[in-house]
């Protein structure tokens, strides 16, 4: 009997011991009608081939672990960067539960929505009753400053349009006239989660924007984008803002409802950026985005405002962060300060340090675009080669980005780019083309076991390590943290592929 | 920090009285029907301790209140379907459903991931626009060719609908029957729109219903010729989460039971086309698969039990009265197990009933464990002081009934304002929910542990789990961390 209560085996040792494998291996033989071992390896062989690789690159309408979402996820996030903010999702209920559990397994915070619930006779006759009567309701119980509203793909399909519904939401007294409900169609049929992010950015800016005049004035508003290490970005973004003393505002701010204090209350909501703070954002000389692919329409919609606009792939690394800071500086007229000039200089003291063990490193790295782009270009920084760069939801208009973007490297010298592409492509690419690293999130880990290639979780969602994202990837200073976990991945194995040269200082 | 535990009916129902006050009238009246105060049995039945079929259940959510259900579709992929290990299982429209549960509910199995076994993969349509406006049954077709070129050991296909499929008018029925013609595989189509009932459980019941109409009635499949034995069972409506069907299965096959089939943790297709030939259904979670057991009993003329191995006191009695159903060999063999695992068991409670004893716990689950698990608390001397379920229909609150004393709180389907509400005035030692009511509990400094996921622990089935059950329950509850929580420089009130 394997199990005693001074040594209690959990699921990870108790299915090893030899009743338990017995037990399965008797299932197996006996009823499962399992294809024969030689056989499975045979074909286990062939997935790893050209000829497999080929034809998994030919398929043109299944997608297999693609790594990407769907478009009301990313407007949930957009709507918590807000005070008091609660989404409100038009649609079915169980797209809001499975929002909800993602955000919270990747942040391990409490994630609130709500859902308009709507069921066979929604689908029927629309889901106006449903939107009346939730508002209502979510005003009620959870105390908002605003509702932002986006759509599940069942309501897209059924054509409901949230501007009317919200509009006789409000004639029946659901919320006051005067309440703010933004919102922003979000069809998951379209684009990813980026595409939510940024429409729903637009949603809550033109909620308050669009009628109001503009007087222009000398602030910087800063969109961060679809973003899992938020809380520890925004943080280390606003010090750098405090050091050069720039006074900006940040459409929305996540950092606080995502990082939440244990000290005995619940806060449903944190932080966030204020509904006087939008306002007077339309007064704002130049709107910044750090994540170009999350922001498109909403910069397009700050220009027609008479806003300049900036945007940049995500400002993790050397040049990155240079450019955005150097962009800050000339929109503000505020020089960068020493104390920046430092922090770069570690960072690139620390680099050199290490450079024996960066140098040549090849890497795979996924994602979103931006954070692809990004990631791409510190590698490189660091004398580190991009062998596969991978975007299921990037586009032909991110592709050339990269292409240039590795053209102007030496060290993006071979590196191919894969637009549209999901990770059971990535598998054959790299069981056949491999690279030493693998950059990207939890869904990395398959990878990691099949290729036997180092993950290095950088990007959301990160399920299985917990609270790399309560320090900052932004700025000289992540860029230090990124750089450290890279080493540390590469300096384990090393010591774990090590026998003679088991050395003590490296 | 704790107070004292509001557990009498009359300071619960106050409370009851206390939430509904936040409402606005109309969802009001429709959630006072949901919550309720276990009442005493007007007339005695044996077993039964309290009257917990008073809240209406299997209704719609109010909408706007954060109801914590789910969708059919995640009764049907999420749940019975998507365990099936040698089937490919399409998440068939848009990319987010398949994107969120996948890889979510932990059903444990056996194989090689990507060859021979899919049970951790995300595999999906991806519909865009233009599936949306010219329909997807063309892209659904291709899709099964490539699925069946690239995964070619692949034991059959099923096609899960998510929303848009129904909304649309694809016809998927028709797709499935060509192309298991073409492929001369098990093509399953599932009607489980996301919009289709008012949870997860009619998602189960499609997903039943297509088990029947495509598998177990087209044709004998692996049942053909299978010559059953006398003691053949089937272990149904076990989701091996953390290894739960196979902790259950050990102690089946010990008391001298073939367990021909586990629906559907660790399944293969050809076990459940080959469940209909066992003598027995033994049925864990009654909630998710009830259907099929009454199917096959009329069908097929196979009985059904249902039974329950949370926790020593309800293991025994489930293992006698499964072994009552068979010859004196068995019940011999049944007697034989109890005995031999009891050391195990007073062990465990040795080292953890002095740490646990007196807890209070409040549940809020699915369909099974809000009452399934209770005796398991109970032995380890933890009271349970309200349960509720997300997706139970009346037939579950009666038998909730069996386990749940008088004055208990009851919730069904409760919104995270009442959840919220009702923790934060009982206060209880403990709670066991889901991820979206983790992290909130925790923070008002009070233990969690998931219960749908086993908080990546498990097996909690089975004697083998009930060990691991009894740990993570002591180091949820007994962690230092809950004593941290107040600054010592603020003196607290």
């Amino acid at each position: 009997m394997p199990q005693s209560a001074e040594n209690i085996l959990d699921h990870k040792d108790l299915f090893k011991e030899p009743e338990y494998q017995a037990m399965l291996e008797k299932k197996r033989a006996t009823y499962e009608n399992a294809t024969p071992a030689e056989k499975v390896e045979e074909v286990a062989d062939w997935t790893k081939s050209w000829d497999y690789r080929e034809k998994n690159l030919a398929r043109s309408c299944v997608t297999i672990n693609p790594a990407k979402a769907c478009q009301p996820l990313g407007a949930v996030f957009a709507a918590a960067g807000y005070d008091s903010t609660m989404s409100f999702v038009h649609g079915s209920q169980g797209c809001v539960a499975y929002y909800r559990s993602h955000l919270a397994r990747h942040f391990k915070e409490p994630s609130s929505a709500v859902s308009s619930s709507m069921t066979e006779d929604a689908a029927v006759f629309g889901g106006l009753n449903n939107m009346i009567e939730g508002l209502a309701n979510t005003y009620a119980l959870y105390s908002p400053k605003m509702i932002a509203v986006s759509t599940t793909c069942m309501a897209e399909v059924i054509g409901d349009d949230l501007n009317s519904f919200i509009l006789k939401s409000k004639e029946k007294e659901s919320v006051p006239a005067d309440f703010p409900v933004p919102f922003a169609h979000t069809p998951a049929f379209v684009g990813s989660h980026v595409d939510g992010y940024d429409n729903m950015q637009k949603g809550i800016l033109s909620n308050f924007w669009k009628d109001a005049p503009r007087t222009a004035g000398e602030g910087i508003n800063i969109i961060p984008g679809f973003d899992g290490y938020v809380v520890g970005n925004i943080r280390e973004m606003k010090r750098m803002l405090g050091l050069m003393g720039v006074e900006a505002t940040v459409l929305g701010d996540a950092s606080d409802v995502y990082d939440t204090p244990s000290d005995g209350e619940y806060r449903m909501y944190s932080g966030g950026t204020t509904q006087d703070e939008i306002k007077a954002a339309l007064n704002a000389k130049a709107t910044i985005s750090l994540q170009e692919y999350c922001t498109r329409k909403t910069l397009a919609y700050c220009e027609e405002q008479g806003q300049e606009t900036a945007s940049f792939h995500y400002p993790m690394g050397v040049q990155a962060t240079d450019e955005f800071l150097m962009k800050l500086s000339e929109l503000t007229g505020k020089e960068v300060p020493e104390q920046l000039r430092l922090e770069r200089g570690r960072l690139i003291d620390a680099m050199a340090d290490s450079q024996a063990y960066l140098h040549g490193k090849t890497y795979a790295i996924y994602g979103d675009p931006d954070f692809v782009y990004a990631m791409a270009r510190f590698v490189m920084e660091m004398g580190g080669e991009p062998k596969h760069c991978l975007a299921t939801n990037g586009g032909k208009d991110w592709e050339a980005q990269m292409t240039a973007l590795l053209a102007s490297s030496p060290f993006g010298e071979g590196c191919q780019v894969w637009a549209g592409k999901d990770l059971w492509h990535l598998r054959s690419i790299l069981a056949t083309e491999p690279a030493d690293l693998l950059i990207g999130n939890s869904y990395g880990k398959y990878l990691e076991k099949d290729c036997n290639i180092p993950l290095i979780r950088l990007t959301f969602p990160i399920f299985d390590r917990h609270h790399h994202h309560r320090f900052p990837t932004f700025g000289y200073q992540g860029a230090l943290t990124v750089l450290v976990k890279l080493l540390d991945t590469i300096l384990d194995k090393l010591d774990t592929e090590s026998d003679i040269s088991f050395d003590l200082t490296r | 920090m704790a107070k004292d535990i509001a557990d009498s009916a009359e300071a619960n129902q106050k409370l009851i009285e206390e939430v509904l006050a936040a409402y606005p009238d109309k969802a009001k009246k429709k959630r006072a029907k949901h919550l309720a105060v276990a009442q005493p049995m007007t007339e005695a039945e044996p077993g039964i301790q309290s009257k917990c079929d008073t809240v209406k259940s299997n209704i719609k959510s109010v909408p706007g209140v954060m109801t914590i259900r789910g969708c059919a579709y995640a009764g049907s992929k999420g749940v019975v379907w998507g365990p099936v290990k040698d089937m490919l299982h399409i998440s068939h429209g848009p990319v987010g459903c398949g994107h969120y549960s996948w890889s979510q509910r932990r059903n444990y199995y056996t194989g090689t991931t990507g060859i021979d076994s899919f049970v951790t993969m995300q595999v999906t349509t991806d519909f865009q626009e233009n599936d949306i406006v010219f329909g997807g049954d063309k892209k659904l077709e291709k899709t099964i060719d490539e699925l069946n070129e690239l995964f070619p050991l692949n034991k059959g296909i099923s096609i899960q609908s998510e929303c848009p499929i129904g909304l649309i008018g694809d016809d998927i029925e028709a797709v499935s029957k060509k192309k298991a013609k073409d492929i001369d595989k098990r093509i399953v189509p599932v009607r489980c729109e996301g919009f289709r009932g008012v949870s997860q459980s009619l998602g189960h019941h499609i997903a039943n219903d297509m088990i029947r109409d495509w598998v177990l009635e087209a044709g004998e499949g692996a049942r053909a010729g299978y010559v059953a034995g006398a003691y053949d069972v089937n272990i149904i409506g076990d989701y091996n989460i953390g290894g739960d069907a196979w902790s259950s299965r050990i102690l089946l096959e010990e008391i001298g039971l073939n367990v021909i089939a586990q629906w559907s943790g660790d399944a293969t297709i050809a076990e459940i086309e080959r469940a209909p030939a066992a003598k027995l259904n033994l049925i864990h979670c009654y909630r998710s698969m009830s259907y099929i057991c009454r199917h096959m009993e009329e069908k097929h003329g196979v009985p059904w039990m249902e039974y329950n191995f949370f926790g020593p006191s309800q293991i025994a009695a489930s293992l006698r009265a499964i072994a009552a159903k068979f010859d004196a060999t068995i019940q011999a063999n049944a007697e034989a197990v109890i005995a031999k695992y009891q050391p195990l068991v007073d062990a465990v409670n040795a080292k953890y009933r002095p740490r646990l004893e007196g807890k209070t716990v409040m549940l809020y689950v699915g369909g099974l464990r809000p009452r399934h698990v209770v005796d398991a608390y109970h032995d380890l001397g933890m009271e349970i002081v309200g349960t509720g379920y997300e997706f139970a229909h009346n037939d579950d609150y009666k038998r909730t009934g069996h386990y749940i004393k008088e004055g208990t709180l009851i919730y069904d389907d409760v919104s995270g304002y009442e959840l919220e509400k009702f923790i934060e005035s009982v206060r209880p030692d403990l709670v066991g929910s889901g991820i979206k009511e983790k992290y909130n509990t925790q923070k008002m400094g009070i233990p969690f542990r998931q219960m749908h996921s086993w908080d990546y622990s498990g097996p909690y089935h089975g004697y083998d789990g009930y060990a691991i059950f009894a740990r993570d329950m002591d180091l949820a509850i007994n962690n230092p961390v809950w004593g941290m929580f107040d600054a010592p420089w603020k003196k607290s009130a």
